[in-house]
């Protein structure tokens, strides 16, 4: 039956999320962005023991079996997922993404990984000190096409070697040299075999022949670390290997596809917080100026800057509703490819143009770095290229509704 | 609790609405669209459906059905994928009854309900354009004024579907100019009443199997109890709610047609060897497509949520209709785009849906859920 309502304790567990939001992300938002490399280990702290006291869980860790005591209760977990990612990238995006947690590689673990894989990788981020999971694929020579991975993993007797260099890795420094996290390394064990010879292997923290190249300056989300990896003959255990090794269609890459259903739905609304802060910025601003907004008068009436503001409005309307939908489908047991892309094409987009649009509306405030406006509009862009650029998500939906394969259309 | 599944019973209406507008409705839409004339048997095969009838109670021998904005949604919007014009000549009778079901007065309820309950399709209309450029709901520039036991209405109204073929319709005229949308009323006015006149059928851009007029009033007479609800008046803006969401929702099944024959066409013609389909610039328009159809559907049902739940829709409702006012018209013209000059030809339905759908950001109030 259709219903657009969430029910009081989701409400309340939100409220919560926005009080770190508001309390542990903005006071230090400014300062993070103007200092990029430096690290809120404070702000870690902080986020790793609430994570700990009062389950509040940032990111991606999210068990994909429905555990068995609340068989009775409807599943929720996707949903609440996305709602409280919207919640804390109204906060900080960039911090949102450098909080300690299993992150992207947890997401892999959980994908691909045995039983035994995800209780031996996974246990460390419920005990001891703050830890980061991260997930490297993309390499110099490609991004997002993925098939063509060059790093290998070589049998040697009890060891896989890997060989080869990735790039933008999200939390690669925290997860690889800074605490006692691991990376989660797409290589390739069969060149030859295309698509189902790329598998993913989990390399600890600090091993040998694992290096951090270099940690990039961007554009935006600068209070997260996105690290260049070097691996120089870097020896793993044969069980770091997450599922099997055998090299068949199933399995394996496949892996990979299944957890950008569930990860681009958070993406989406990673960009819908951020987009939410700055129209919550504009409709305070405007009410200051005392210029209303004027809801059910002749379109012909309305003044430019009602217009824009209710553009704004509608498209992460839209947007929020989008990705709510496709967290809702996996939360009911629906495949999801199809609108995980629309949600995340929508809102990449929407959120991109909201936030540009915010900055215009300000005046020559909304350029200065007094207020984060500027700020969102440069973290707003990255959810319209990682995860999947707009046009990778465009394709996705293109041979979805075409009934195309990707030979067909690419 | 969040939840996108419709119930079984709106799953039922879907499919069997939507068959009916993919089987019988698109095929009489190019013909109706230039001839202007809607075929009888068609509109008395819809009316058998009891979109209209359904919502009358009981006691008036309808169907006593508990009325949806979800549902009145999920209907609108399958008859305006069949064809828009002859879906609102279709559900032009709610404009009269639906407000008399929802608002009027007892004696309002028993005196004009009865002949929707019927067999046969009954022409009934409501007026709520104006001819003017900056044409706002909550101003009605058509006054209704106090004159002794009744009252006396003066202006002129645009887009009335229906009016010449009904016996009554209700118009909404102004009663205190200070109030916006609470100052508006509705009256009841037989179409024979001294000083209304109704004007040749509009020529329109579209809906042009829709037959409109306009209407003018002068010094109308009508007595205190044409005023709908009596004393106690109506909540005007929320009527407007559920008029901006059934329209809007009916431009998502033009969206959808647009999308459907697009798509369909593209993977079968050629050119440079291969579909059309099978190239970004092409396949890229049609999964826009695709979202804005999604994502305008997705806030209409939201803001036909809201009026089930009996809240204020206006934001909602106002934001997804000119949400869907925006997309409807991009999805349209890509329609069009994607077939290229034979989408210019009126032999393909295309260029009729770009019509059709101009029309959201223009007119207001001629359908209901
Ligand atoms: C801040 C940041 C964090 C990141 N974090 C991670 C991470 O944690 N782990 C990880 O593995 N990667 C990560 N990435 C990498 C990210 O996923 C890639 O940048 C992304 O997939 C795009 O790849 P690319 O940059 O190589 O662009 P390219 O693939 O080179 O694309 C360039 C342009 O071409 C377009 N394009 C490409 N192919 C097609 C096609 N077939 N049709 C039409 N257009 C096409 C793209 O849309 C884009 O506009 C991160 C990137 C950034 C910037
Ligand atoms: C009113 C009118 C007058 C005309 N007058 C003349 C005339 O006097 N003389 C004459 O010879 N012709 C005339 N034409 C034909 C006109 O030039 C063609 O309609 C036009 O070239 C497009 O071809 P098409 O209609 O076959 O579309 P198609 O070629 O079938 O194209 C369909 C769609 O696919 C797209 N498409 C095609 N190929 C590609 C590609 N490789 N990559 C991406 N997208 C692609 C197109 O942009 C279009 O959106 C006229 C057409 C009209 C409508």
């Amino acid at each position: 039956m259709i219903d657009f309502e969430l029910e009081p304790q989701i409400l309340s567990r939100l409220q919560m999320f926005h009080a770190v939001s508001e309390h542990m992300m903005r006071p230090i938002s400014r300062d993070c962005d103007e200092h990029e490399h430096t690290k809120p280990t404070q702000f870690y702290e902080s986020m790793w023991s609430a994570s700990a006291a009062a389950d509040i869980q940032v990111g991606n860790d999210r068990s994909k079996k429905a555990d068995g005591g609340a068989a009775a209760a409807p599943r929720r977990a996707n949903l609440m997922t996305v709602l409280s990612t919207e919640e804390l990238c109204w906060g900080d995006a960039g911090l949102y993404l450098s909080t300690p947690n299993s992150g992207l590689g947890g997401a892999a673990v959980m994908a691909a990984g045995t039983p035994e894989q995800k209780e031996r990788f996974l246990k460390r981020f419920k005990e001891g000190k703050p830890k980061w999971g991260a997930m490297a694929i993309t390499e110099p020579s490609f991004g997002s096409d993925s098939s063509q991975v060059t790093t290998t993993a070589t049998r040697d007797g009890d060891h896989w070697v890997i060989n080869g260099t990735k790039i933008f890795c999200t939390a690669g420094e925290m997860a690889a040299e800074k605490s006692e996290g691991f990376v989660v390394v797409w290589a390739t064990v069969d060149k030859s075999a295309g698509r189902p010879g790329i598998k993913p292997f989990v390399v600890e923290h600090n091993t040998a022949g694992m290096t951090v190249a270099r940690v990039e300056n961007k554009l935006g989300i600068r209070a997260s670390d996105t690290a260049a990896l070097i691996f120089d003959n870097c020896r793993i255990p044969l069980d770091a290997l997450l599922g099997s090794a055998e090299v068949r269609k199933e399995g394996g890459f496949k892996d990979v596809m299944a957890t950008f259903d569930a990860t681009r739905p958070i993406v989406a609304a990673m960009a819908i917080g951020v987009g939410r802060a700055a129209l919550d910025f504009v409709r305070d601003f405007l009410e200051q100026q005392d210029v209303a907004v004027r809801y059910g008068i002749s379109p012909r009436r309305l003044t430019a800057v009602e217009r824009d503001f209710m553009e704004m409005e509608v498209q992460l309307q839209a947007a929020r509703l989008l990705t709510w939908r496709a967290a809702w489908m996996l939360d009911t047991g629906k495949r999801n490819s199809l609108e995980a892309s629309m949600a995340k094409a929508k809102a990449g987009l929407a959120v991109t143009l909201i936030t540009q649009k915010a900055v215009e509306l300000l005046g020559p405030l909304g350029y200065s770095r007094k207020i984060l406006v500027e700020k969102w509009m440069r973290d707003a862009k990255i959810n319209d290229i990682f995860e999947g650029t707009q046009q990778i998500n465009m394709i996705i939906i293109a041979r979805r509704i075409l009934n195309y394969s990707s030979k067909e259309l690419n | 609790m969040i939840d996108f599944e419709l119930s079984e019973e709106q799953q039922m209406i879907r499919d069997s609405v939507g068959a009916f507008a993919r089987e019988k409705i698109r095929p009489a839409a190019r013909p109706a669209d230039e001839s202007g004339a809607i075929p009888a048997a068609l509109v008395s095969e819809a009316w058998q459906f009891g979109f209209v009838s359904g919502a009358i109670p009981e006691k008036f021998g309808g169907g006593g059905d508990t009325r949806s904005a979800v549902t009145g949604a999920i209907v609108a919007e399958e008859l305006g994928f069949g064809d828009i014009s002859i879906g609102l000549h279709v559900l032009a009778p709610r404009l009269f009854a639906f407000p008399i079901v929802e608002m009027g007065t007892d004696d309002q309820r028993a005196k004009y309900l009865k002949r929707f309950a019927g067999a046969d399709f009954a022409a009934a209309t409501a007026a709520v354009m104006e001819p003017r450029f900056d044409y706002d709901l909550s101003a009605q520039h058509v006054s209704a004024k106090r004159d002794g036991a009744g009252y006396v209405l003066n202006g002129g109204k645009c887009y009335v579907p229906l009016a010449a073929e009904s016996d009554s319709m209700l118009i909404y005229a102004t009663t205190d100019a200070s109030k916006g949308y609470a100052g508006v009323d509705g009256f009841i006015v037989p179409r024979t009443t001294a000083g209304v006149t109704i004007s040749e059928r509009e020529k329109n851009m579209g809906l042009k199997a829709l037959a409109t007029y306009e209407l003018t009033l002068k010094d109308c007479h009508v007595g205190a109890d044409a005023r709908l609800g009596g004393d106690k008046g109506i909540d005007f803006s929320r009527l407007m709610c559920e008029s901006r969401v059934a329209f809007a929702a009916m431009g998502v099944g033009v969206m959808n047609a647009a999308f459907e024959y697009a798509r369909d066409y593209a993977k079968e013609r050629k050119a440079f060897g291969v579909p059309i389909a099978t190239k970004q610039a092409i396949a890229f328009i049609l999964a826009d497509m695709a979202i804005e159809i999604d994502a305008a559907r997705l806030l209409v049902w939201e803001a036909a949520y809201e009026l089930d739940k009996g809240r204020d829709a206006l934001k909602a409702s106002y934001l997804a209709k000119n949400y869907v006012a925006n997309s409807a018209l991009k999805v349209t013209d890509n329609g069009v785009q994607v077939l290229g000059g034979h989408g210019y030809i009126r032999e393909h339905p295309v260029e009729m849906w770009l019509r059709n759908a101009r029309g959201f950001s223009a007119i207001e109030g001629i359908a209901t859920v």
